[in-house]
């Protein structure tokens, strides 16, 4: 299958696996108990039955589940992810105004978790056994294991509170009103916590992943050949070990993007970042099934789309791979 | 033109440079800008439409009501200068001040009232319905004057039109449309001294002063912000490193008060919220056997340690409470209360004689708490030490742990045993006490109404009649004689009076001026 034919191919089934997201999302919702109205009348305190009843209207929550069903199916076909229960905005300019700090937050740690996790990895490689390899496996392990919310307020208790180096929330400063580079500079600063905190999980599995796979690489014979070739060591392990130990690297750098996407909550949460992770927790908490919908269709699409990237670079990192 | 080194320059230039958030309070542009936080974002600031403690802290800066009150729930005048009651209670004449203009430079008129009063309020907001239900007409007679004819006399008519509770909306852009849609909602118009100016989604809502405030010398101060601050811990590190300056109610966990307290840079209040007159409370399902036996629910109180609930799980921050009624709000009377001090003998004596006596393993009874999902915080705590005293009377307690849409719903539908919970007074029993006993509002399917099933003829027609007592002494009468009933039923698990703490920075004076607290605005805050 030739590259054109694959990629069209692929849009295909992500249409498919989003109609069927969609559905079981929507179902799903459903199952927890509870729905907006409640959360309302609960909030507002002094709620009576026409209070709950206009607006389980106003929502078309007092339509039967399959007509409720259709009717969103039937919208989101003509693009129309509808309108927020809560915000009473359209969900989608509500999703769009939040996914770009979300991606932005996943770029950076996806970019500090690779670059460092590589570095890391091929450091341990070089001298199997040492104590630099020994150090890299014992960080590794510790950031596999530290919870991500924990790391994420000792994060702030050092740097933020300590240290005062670095602002312990939110994306920028309040009413700074930064332009230009200054506002880049701010936007940073604020991004360095979060994005050290996302990163350093995966930082931890790609510096693993990298160290086994250039110490298998190591001993296959075109190293060898290498070697004899006279090439310096610097040589043998940036041109021929770690690039062809890449291969499993470009699988998992898939994965963990797509992991990302919707498994920011945590972080963002405890870092006030004001991307999709916050916007789905408000969502649930409040049962604002619109506005969750919308976050899984969008989530679903992006990770389709990261998959298919994935298996693209793939092909490309490895020759011999073949799309299909 | 710029080369790679002039951008990396001015790129280093922005990350070094001395954060903004990191500057103290009291220095440039934050001088005189008063920061605090949102646990949560509201959804819009239509304040009517969600009248919570968030939107009343945001919003009461900018709707106003037509009354403020001291710390004796007495009237004082705001957007009204002042009122007559008739001699029989049957007419309210409002006077407004004819110097009041909206935020969009609209004057504030007596149609501003008759729309928020008699349209807006009891459609959006059932807390306002309720109150205004005692209305027969509102008659404008002229620009600035107004008359509230009753249908009957409602003695805390005065009182609810406190600023939490009818706050001032405006006709010109309300009328006639569609209240829950309208694009004001997300830039609310007031008459209040800070006037709406952003809401970047996600981080922060800024209120900017109101330079044609009507109040001589007011605001203070050039703006508010709201931050977003979710978790506690993010809460905590705003609040001491002087990165926010208010902290209000449960924005800041019990478990740090005295650390608060002993900051020199903090001011503590716990009056700030005495307007609310919060009572802790526990809730049991009375349609569900032993809980419809008064010999359990007592035995349940003799069974905690209030003293001890109050003191080391919430850190002295409250008081015991004895009565339906918070014992520093009018109409407690301590005389006819039935109390129900610590004793478990007694309510291992109570349980005996219901003839619920110890089986396998010494439990007499099993039965869950649906606890309110406080995040961990003083609800989580004392639920989980009445489990532990429980267990010392041979009642086996689970505890079972909600999100707010399961417990609302839960609870609305009467789906448990005991339930965690608090509610407030609003200055007079009639418009918060009342609605959790009386029968009428038994509800299924709606919370935060009266759940357990209480149901008593003669505290229902005692209410009604305090209600419409004209004569102070009477209705003290009768809430005296509504507290005895109650307490004698265990109509409720009174747990403690809560006194939610208000911290603010001490760069700010004049923070608060009232028991509204905050629902009041802060207009009056300058520099300390």
């Amino acid at each position: 299958m030739n590259r054109l034919s694959y990629i069209g191919a692929r849009l295909v089934k992500t249409v498919l696996i989003t109609i069927a997201v969609v559905l079981l999302s929507f179902f799903l919702i459903r199952l927890a108990p509870g729905d907006a109205a409640t959360v309302m009348a609960g909030q507002s305190g002094y709620a009576d039955e026409a209070f709950m009843k206009s607006l389980r209207i106003e929502y078309g929550l007092d339509q039967p589940l399959p007509v409720q069903l259709w009717k969103y199916v039937k919208a989101v076909a003509q693009g129309d992810l509808g309108t927020s229960y809560v915000r009473r905005q359209p969900v989608a300019a509500v999703i769009l105004e939040r996914l770009p700090n979300t991606l932005l937050l996943d770029a950076f740690a996806l970019l500090l978790a690779a670059g460092g996790g590589i570095w890391l990895g091929s450091v341990a490689a070089r001298r199997p056994g040492s104590a630099g390899d020994n150090a890299v496996t014992v960080l590794s392990m510790l950031f596999y294991a530290v919870p991500q919310f924990w790391l994420g307020m000792m994060m702030v208790l050092v740097f933020a509170v300590w240290l005062a180096w670095l602002p312990p929330f939110g994306i920028e400063t309040m009413g700074a009103d930064y332009t230009g580079l200054a506002r880049l500079g701010d936007v940073a600063q604020h991004l360095i916590l979060p994005g050290v905190t996302l990163a350093l999980y995966f930082l931890a599995s790609y510096a693993r992943l990298t160290r086994a796979a250039m110490i298998e690489v190591a001993d296959q014979d075109f190293v060898k050949t290498a070697r004899a070739k006279g090439l310096s060591e610097r040589q043998v392990a940036r041109r021929h070990i770690l690039r062809n130990a890449l291969i499993p690297l470009v699988t998992f750098a898939g994965l963990q993007a797509s992991i990302l996407v919707g498994g920011s909550v945590l972080v963002e949460n405890v870092f006030s970042w004001p991307g999709i992770g916050t916007l789905a927790f408000e969502a649930v908490q409040g049962r604002d099934n619109p506005l969750l919908l919308g976050i899984f269709i969008v989530t679903a699409i992006l990770v389709s789309l990261f998959n298919l990237i994935t298996d693209i670079a793939y092909s490309i990192a490895d020759p011999r791979v073949e799309l299909g | 033109m710029l080369d790679r080194r002039a951008v990396l320059g001015a790129a280093a230039a922005g990350v070094l440079a001395p954060p903004a958030w990191a500057q103290k309070p009291g220095t440039t542009a934050r001088m005189r800008t008063i920061n605090a936080m949102m646990t949560d974002e509201p959804a819009h600031l239509n304040y009517p439409l969600f009248n919570t403690r968030i939107m009343q802290e945001i919003c009461g800066n900018i709707n106003e009501s037509l009354l403020l009150f001291d710390w004796q729930f007495k009237p004082k005048p705001n957007l009204a200068r002042g009122y007559e009651m008739a001699p029989d209670g049957m007419r309210y004449t409002i006077h407004l001040r004819p110097d009041v203009v909206w935020h969009d430079g609209a004057p504030f008129t007596a149609r501003d009232v008759a729309f928020s009063c008699g349209v807006m309020l009891p459609q959006l907001n059932p807390r306002s319905r309720g109150a205004f239900s005692h209305l027969r007409e509102i008659k404008v007679v002229d620009r600035y004057t107004l008359h509230f004819e009753m249908n009957e006399p409602f003695n805390a008519f005065i009182l609810s039109l406190m600023a939490s509770s009818a706050p001032m909306m405006p006709a010109h852009i309300y009328e006639g449309t569609n209240f829950r849609t309208n694009p004001y909602n997300f830039k609310p118009v007031g008459t209040g001294p800070f006037k709406f100016n952003r809401w970047s989604r996600g981080q922060y809502i800024h209120l900017t002063r109101n330079e044609r405030y009507w109040r001589p010398g007011q605001p203070g101060m050039d703006g508010i912000y709201y931050r977003l601050c979710p978790t506690p811990e993010q809460r905590l590190v705003a609040m001491e490193s002087g990165a926010v300056d208010l902290a209000m109610a449960d924005d800041i966990d019990t478990v740090v008060n005295s650390r608060m307290v002993a900051n020199p840079d903090i001011v503590a209040r716990s009056d700030a919220f005495n307007g609310t007159g919060e009572i802790a409370v526990m809730e049991m399902n009375h349609r569900r056997w032993p809980f419809s036996d008064r010999r359990f629910r007592a035995a349940y109180m003799h069974a905690i340690n209030r003293e001890f609930l109050v003191k080391a799980i919430n850190f002295g921050l409250g008081k015991v409470a004895h009565s339906p009624i918070p014992s520093d709000l009018p109409y407690y009377d301590d005389k006819v209360l039935t109390k129900y001090h610590y004793d478990p003998a007694r309510a291992r004596a109570l349980l005996d004689e219901m003839g619920l006596k110890p089986g396998k393993g010494g439990v007499r009874h099993r039965f869950s708490i649906m606890m309110i999902p406080d995040g961990g915080g003083y609800w989580t705590r004392a639920a989980h030490y009445i489990k532990q005293a429980m267990s010392e009377v041979g009642l086996d307690v689970a505890l079972e742990s909600t999100d707010w849409p399961t417990f609302s719903r839960r609870s609305g539908n009467w789906e448990f045993d005991v339930d965690c919970n608090s509610y407030g007074q609003y200055g007079d029993p009639a418009i918060g006490t009342a609605r959790f006993f009386l029968s009428s509002n038994i509800r299924k399917g709606v919370p935060q109404t009266n759940i357990q099933g209480y149901n008593n003829p003669e505290v229902d027609a005692l209410f009604a009649k305090a209600a419409v007592a004209v004569d102070h002494a009477e209705a003290q009468r009768h809430y005296s004689r509504l507290q005895q009933i109650l307490t004698h039923d265990v109509a409720m698990l009174w747990m403690y009076e809560r006194k939610p703490m208000f911290f603010y920075n001490k760069r700010l004076k004049n923070v608060i001026m009232g028991p509204n607290g905050p629902a009041d605005g802060f207009g009056s805050v300058t520099l300390a």
